[in-house]
């Protein structure tokens, strides 16, 4: 029976190089043994993956892309479809979950100067999967056709219009309407069930890929590959699988789930801010809901884009809502060359380095709370502070990381 | 020549044209993706003007938000005598009082903005990002605005009009509410979506 199996793995592999990549990626890939509970969220971001993949896949078995017909037909799966709720809410909580996940992977990533040399490329391919799950986020937000989702939508394709000269035709282009209508909701699906997913997966292998070529990077920053025992392999390092698969992984996962089933079960709208109130009522073109408030993994940005409230250079403050928010988003794309320290891990980093990030978190926690309330001069003072940081933190970086004294970064990790 | 007989100049002619006319089909095969996204000639069709009756329309009320013009709400509100006197006593704090921007058409480039004084037509979206601004006509001290004439206030990011849907000073909408092409077919009947004598 052994030989049988024996043999047979030695046919494939003659044809395709399943052992060989499996030792590659799994069980000959060495990643650092000092990793802590920061380096848990990249898998769980995987695990999130296949989630929304599985429950979205299955949703769209019910779903009807109308004008006409969506809320009805998520009405229907939420009450008729067996199970169907719990597809919802899994595809729902997913959705916020697989944010939650992501913010603490950059962090992690912000915090241990994984973006600095050579993974420069790893840090700017996850930047890019980023930026399609907000956009796969953003669409698949107005599938249920709710009043938020519409209003949502509304405001953020009309964003398009603040281009100037060409914007209002853009912004018809991509509703393919006058106003938010059925058209634009078909296009959505489309783009969320078929585009951005494609997108999303090639990105994800690529990130991997990239990953693996260099290999892990770790809390103290340092390069493991710099003493190898007599066969080659980093002193510092285990097999991924099973030593951080089944070691640590698995029962991050478990725990994860566990947290993850109790907001699916007890808390499945979260309060407002998982689901929002006016979202149970079917989107409605003449009435704007009292407060538009986007969900709450885009509401930082949000707070940004309504923080620019006058003309600057002759041109429309909108158009530089515009600017501000998209600028936000691209900045963190150049990071790696905005790092002018020695050493990566913040265990070493000046004193500088740690109050900006300090500073860059807490700003991001206030601007994500203030893009869900109602603004008022004194919130929009605070936003417009808080902005300030969020681009001093990224602008001023290639000033304190060079002139601030870091401390000596040991030879071997450290256990701490 | 290289050496081992390949004619070098011409593959890199080959390359070089096969490039050209490779880009010249990719454009090409990108016309029909694109345009699909343009409204279709349903979606043009369904934008046809509409008519309203505002001949129950009392001093100092909105009719509206009203489906009318390409889907979009459209306001028609009446001003009260009272109304008209105050609109033009705080010019100072609009950015655009005298409505230079093109956010109208000719014949309601006024003080009022309007055909009649008293009846004005709008389109009901805030020209920052197409929220729709909601009707408050009282003249009180309100949270967003102590000294408040009355008028548009946009829930989603605290834009104000006045009641000509002229914004004030600011804000983050940058230009006046916009005024659709329209009309009095009669005293009581007005046309929204075109201009008169033109169809």
């Amino acid at each position: 029976m052994m030989t049988a199996l024996r043999n047979l793995m030695e046919w494939i592999d003659a044809r395709l190089p399943v052992t060989e990549t499996y030792e590659k990626h799994m069980s000959k890939y060495y990643a650092p043994k000092n990793l802590n509970i920061w380096y848990l969220f990249g898998v769980l971001s995987f695990v999130v993956l296949v989630n929304q993949l599985l429950t979205g896949i299955w949703l769209t078995m019910s779903y009807v892309p109308t004008g006409e017909s969506a809320f009805a037909s998520v009405e229907y799966i939420m009450r008729d479809v067996d199970y169907g709720w719990l597809l919802r809410y899994m595809h729902s909580t997913g959705a916020s979950a697989f944010f939650v996940v992501v913010y603490l992977h950059m962090f992690r990533g912000l915090m241990y100067g994984s973006y600095q040399k050579p993974r420069e490329l790893i840090w700017i391919l996850g930047m890019l999967i980023y930026v399609a799950l907000m956009a796969e986020g953003f669409f698949g937000y107005l599938l249920p056709w709710g009043n938020m989702s519409f209003w949502g939508a509304q405001v953020i394709v009309s964003l398009a219009g603040a281009i100037p000269f060409v914007g209002e035709d853009l912004a018809i282009w991509v509703r393919g309407d006058f106003n938010m209508s059925g058209v634009t909701l078909n296009r959505f699906f489309a783009l969320h069930v078929v585009l951005v997913p494609l997108v999303l997966l090639v990105l994800v292998v690529l990130h991997i890929l990239a990953l693996h070529e260099v290999g892990s990077n770790n809390p103290d920053g340092i390069d493991v590959k710099k003493h190898l025992d007599e066969e080659g392999r980093p002193l510092d390092s285990v097999p991924f699988h099973p030593y951080h698969t089944i070691g640590h992984d698995l029962s991050a996962i478990v725990v994860f789930l566990f947290i993850f089933c109790s907001v699916l079960f007890f808390f499945p709208d979260g309060g407002g801010y998982l689901i929002e109130h006016p979202n149970y009522e079917p989107a409605d073109p003449l009435k704007t809901p009292e407060l538009i408030a986007p969900v709450w993994y885009y509401t930082p940005f949000y707070s940004m884009l309504r923080a620019a409230t006058f003309p600057l250079f002759g041109l429309d403050a909108k158009f530089w809502g515009l600017v501000v928010m998209a600028g936000a988003i691209a900045i963190p794309f150049v990071l790696p060359w905005l790092d002018k320290s020695p050493v990566r891990s913040m265990r070493y980093k000046g004193t500088p380095s740690k109050v900006f990030l300090g500073l860059f978190i807490i700003a991001f926690f206030i601007l994500g709370y203030l893009g869900t309330v109602h603004p008022t001069p004194f919130k929009t003072l605070i936003a417009q502070i808080c902005t300030g940081v969020y681009f001093g933190y990224f602008l001023l970086m290639p000033w304190y990381t060079s002139v601030e004294i870091t401390k000596p970064v040991p030879d071997r990790v450290t256990m701490g | 020549m290289s050496k081992d007989g390949a004619n070098t100049s011409r593959r890199k002619f080959l390359i070089g044209a096969n490039i050209v006319v490779g880009s010249a089909g990719v454009v090409g095969l990108a016309v029909p993706f694109l345009s699909s996204w343009n409204p279709s000639a349903r979606a043009l069709a369904a934008g046809a003007p509409i008519k309203v009756d505002v001949s129950k329309l009392e001093a100092g009320e909105i009719l509206g938000p009203i489906p009318a013009w390409r889907d979009k709400p459209i306001f028609v509100i009446k001003r009260s005598e009272e109304m008209l006197k105050k609109l033009n006593s705080q010019n100072a704090r609009l950015a655009d009082p005298n409505s230079e921007r093109q956010q109208q058409p000719e014949y309601a480039k006024n003080d009022t903005r309007s055909i009649k004084r008293d009846v004005i037509v709008l389109v009901g979206l805030c020209t920052h990002l197409s929220c729709s601004p909601k009707f408050r006509p009282a003249v009180q001290p309100e949270t967003f605005d102590p000294e408040w004439l009355g008028g548009f206030y946009c829930p989603c990011h605290g834009s104000k009009f006045d009641l000509a849907g002229r914004v004030y000073a600011g804000v983050p909408a940058p230009s006046n509410m916009e005024v659709p092409p329209h009309f009095f077919e009669s005293d009581s009947v007005v046309v929204i979506g075109e201009d008169e004598g033109k169809v």
